[in-house]
């Protein structure tokens, strides 16, 4: 029985074409690029080809594209390379509910002396363009927005950031791992400075990624080496995982339409059919403008591991907010940014689709977590009323 | 995806003896929040002769936390109040055949349920607020509850205290009191005592250093030490180097480099002379 895989905002499988793309360059295509025969010659070309495919899907010059690891180190990079270029600034502003590959960086330079502003959320973890106009100082250097949130899905209102920061002539940075493939983007229009993808969130191998670097745009490498990638990142290149990206670029601007019409709508009927059937039941950021596969929901009284813990006996696969499933203590960042009490944020569950997915899946999830959340409940102390008692707690 | 037990899983999966009780002889136990993210209602039924003939519970929280609550009702039916009071957060971690390190917590909220009914049994006030001066601001946990578990369960961490009783799992703010704690447990020593002593810079013969070494190692060292299920051994003095070697509990023990320089050497250049280095055999 395969999986009921609804948690593709944290991994997603290799798609078929990608996996038949990569073999050969596994089995018998394996030179340097960097080397001066046939075989390395190959690996150049295929290199070539992938990058365009990249600049393609982003609406870019291939030479704006440097690959990388993974989303962290061109999040790493971009930050990096913004406040190296600029010595003499040290402000950055950013938000509350950034990736950690962003949030980390920014504490860390933080404990370094920099000034570090972060942008709050309101209650449907929207940010508000007025607060980064007040934000901006002279002295910042970068301002760091992510394109759409991995946890509630909510969009940034990246165009307006943007502007705001242009007229200011400062450098933007957007992580945008979440957002491409599932929503239409276009660098020709949108004049960022970094832009950050992962190719394993677009069903590409985990190990790469991309940075798009605007022509003219300061930059400093993070990963000093040879001269690959330009001099801007040193390191031999991951060709099976680059052209494997090539690939799942192209699947993913061919998934787009179908990403805001059959997913959307399979993740609306699986909203709304758990709202209808769960009391004590709400979704996070409902009245945001959303990726069309994420579903953030929380469930009251309960605790979000149970759930999945639950769920996965039917080989359903999602991802929580709780506490307990990340080994900390304290529910998610983002749930908490955005004001949602503890009692939700415990038991909040992540569903993020795919073109993959079927409808059948969905009436699996449909079927099946009503039940487990009724029996969690039988086990828990709380119950509807309880909200004034002391030991509630609930903020 | 943490690795749970068998144990964990079939007591998580088909949990035995949840719900209430209810009757004038049913006592109620209350741990957690749900700001804390689990909570415990345990219910327990004792006869008039000591015995705990029934036993359930209600958790809100984690496969670790369900699992505890059942495994603890399974344990605790049959026992009498006295045998009940000397159940451990480690006897219920162990019937489970083991816990993440991470879920330690889960147990202990086990034992402090199991000990909240008994109080209530007693006639005690059913929940009084935690003692002591509040550490973790986030999770409410007071200096009294973080030493009861480092004693308790012998922890020499910042991480295993936040494991087994979520102090310092929030905003990190009490990350250095907690440290502090953990030292004064672990080598019996407060701040007050890590004072420097005024010593007057006299120049000391050989026999007086090592009558000075020996002695702070004898009457302050050691015992610490003790306390910690570790030794030490004064194996021979070059000049101002104390050459040492460690036994019992502190071989092996990755904190040992630590043991070494921030309290045998810190003490010994407080109390014999400030160039004595310390090292180990």
């Amino acid at each position: 029985m395969r999986p009921v895989y609804l948690d593709n905002n944290a991994t997603t499988m290799v798609a078929p074409e990608v996996k038949e793309a990569i073999i050969p360059l596994l089995e018998e295509e394996y030179g340097n690029p960097s080397s001066m025969h046939g075989l390395g010659g190959r690996s150049g070309k295929y290199l070539s080809e992938a990058r365009e495919k990249v600049a393609a899907g982003l609406g870019c010059e291939p030479s704006e594209i440097i690959f990388t690891s993974c989303g962290t180190e061109g999040d790493n990079t971009a930050i990096h390379s913004a406040i190296e270029s600029q010595p003499t600034k040290k402000h950055i502003i950013t938000t509350r509910v950034e990736h950690p590959a962003v949030l980390n960086v920014a504490k860390h330079l933080e404990r370094k002396g920099y000034e570090i502003t972060l942008l709050g959320v309101d209650s449907e973890g929207r940010m508000d363009p007025d607060h980064l106009r007040e934000a901006i100082r002279p002295d910042t250097a970068l301002v760091s927005v992510m394109y759409a949130n991995n946890e509630s899905g909510v969009i940034s209102p990246i165009e307006e950031l943007v502007e705001i920061t242009k007229e200011r002539g400062v450098l933007f940075h957007t992580d945008a791992v979440q957002a491409v493939g599932k929503i239409p983007l276009d660098l020709k229009k949108l004049p960022v400075d970094y832009l950050v993808l992962s190719g394993h969130k677009i069903h590409a191998p985990k190990g790469v990624g991309a940075l798009y670097l605007r022509r003219n745009t300061p930059f400093r490498p993070f990963m000093l080496g040879g001269h690959q990638e330009l001099g801007r990142r040193g390191g031999t290149e991951n060709i099976p995982g680059i052209v494997g990206l090539g690939v799942a670029m192209d699947l993913a601007v061919s998934h787009i339409d179908e990403e805001n019409t059959r997913v959307r709508a399979m993740r609306d009927r699986l909203e709304k059919g758990l709202m209808a059937s769960i009391p004590d039941a709400m979704i996070n950021g409902v009245e945001a403008a959303r990726l069309p596969n994420t579903l953030s929901i929380a469930f009251k009284y309960i605790e979000g591991e149970a759930m999945l813990l639950l769920l996965d006996q039917f080989k359903i696969c999602a991802s929580s907010g709780s506490a307990c499933t990340s080994g900390s203590l304290e529910p998610s960042h983002v749930l908490r940014a955005m004001g949602v009490p503890f009692t939700y944020a415990h038991g909040s569950l992540r569903f993020s689709l795919s073109v993959y997915n079927t409808d059948e899946d969905i009436d699996l999830v449909l079927k099946e977590l009503p039940p487990i959340i009724s029996r969690l409940r039988e086990f828990s102390p709380f119950r509807r009323g309880d909200e004034g008692l002391d030991w509630v707690d609930d903020h | 995806m943490w690795e749970y037990t068998d144990k964990v899983r079939e007591h998580f999966l088909n949990p035995k003896n949840s719900g209430t009780i209810e009757g004038d002889d049913t006592v109620v136990g209350e741990v957690g929040s749900l700001s804390c993210g689990d909570a415990l209602r345990l219910f327990l039924k004792i006869d008039d002769n000591g015995v705990i003939e029934d036993a359930k519970f209600q958790t809100f929280g984690c496969a670790s936390a369900i699992a505890s609550s059942s495994v603890l009702t399974e344990m605790v039916k049959g026992m009498t109040v006295e045998d009940a009071e000397k159940v451990s957060n480690q006897d219920i971690a162990d019937a489970l055949g083991g816990l993440p390190k991470e879920k330690m917590h889960c147990s202990v909220m086990g034992q402090e349920a199991l000990e909240d009914a008994i109080r209530c049994y007693r006639g005690e006030e059913a929940a009084p607020a935690p003692e002591g001066e509040i550490v973790c601001k986030c999770f409410g946990v007071t200096d009294l509850q973080i030493k009861r578990a480092v004693i308790d369960n012998k922890l020499t961490t910042l991480e295993e205290v936040t494991n087994f009783t979520k102090a310092g799992g929030g905003c990190e703010d009490c990350h250095e009191r907690i440290g502090e704690i953990i030292d004064e447990i672990r080598f019996g020593v407060t701040e007050l005592d890590l004072k420097p002593l005024v010593v007057e810079p006299v120049k000391l013969t050989n026999i007086k250093r090592f009558q000075l070494v020996s002695q702070t190692i004898d009457e302050e060292i050691r015992p610490a030490l003790h306390k910690d299920g570790g030794d030490i051994e004064l194996i021979d003095i070059e000049g101002t180097e104390v050459i040492v070697s460690l036994r019992g509990a502190c071989v092996g023990c990755p904190s040992s480099g630590v043991t070494l320089k921030d309290f045998v050497e810190r003490r010994l250049k407080e109390t014999v002379e400030e160039a004595i280095t310390v090292r180990e055999a």
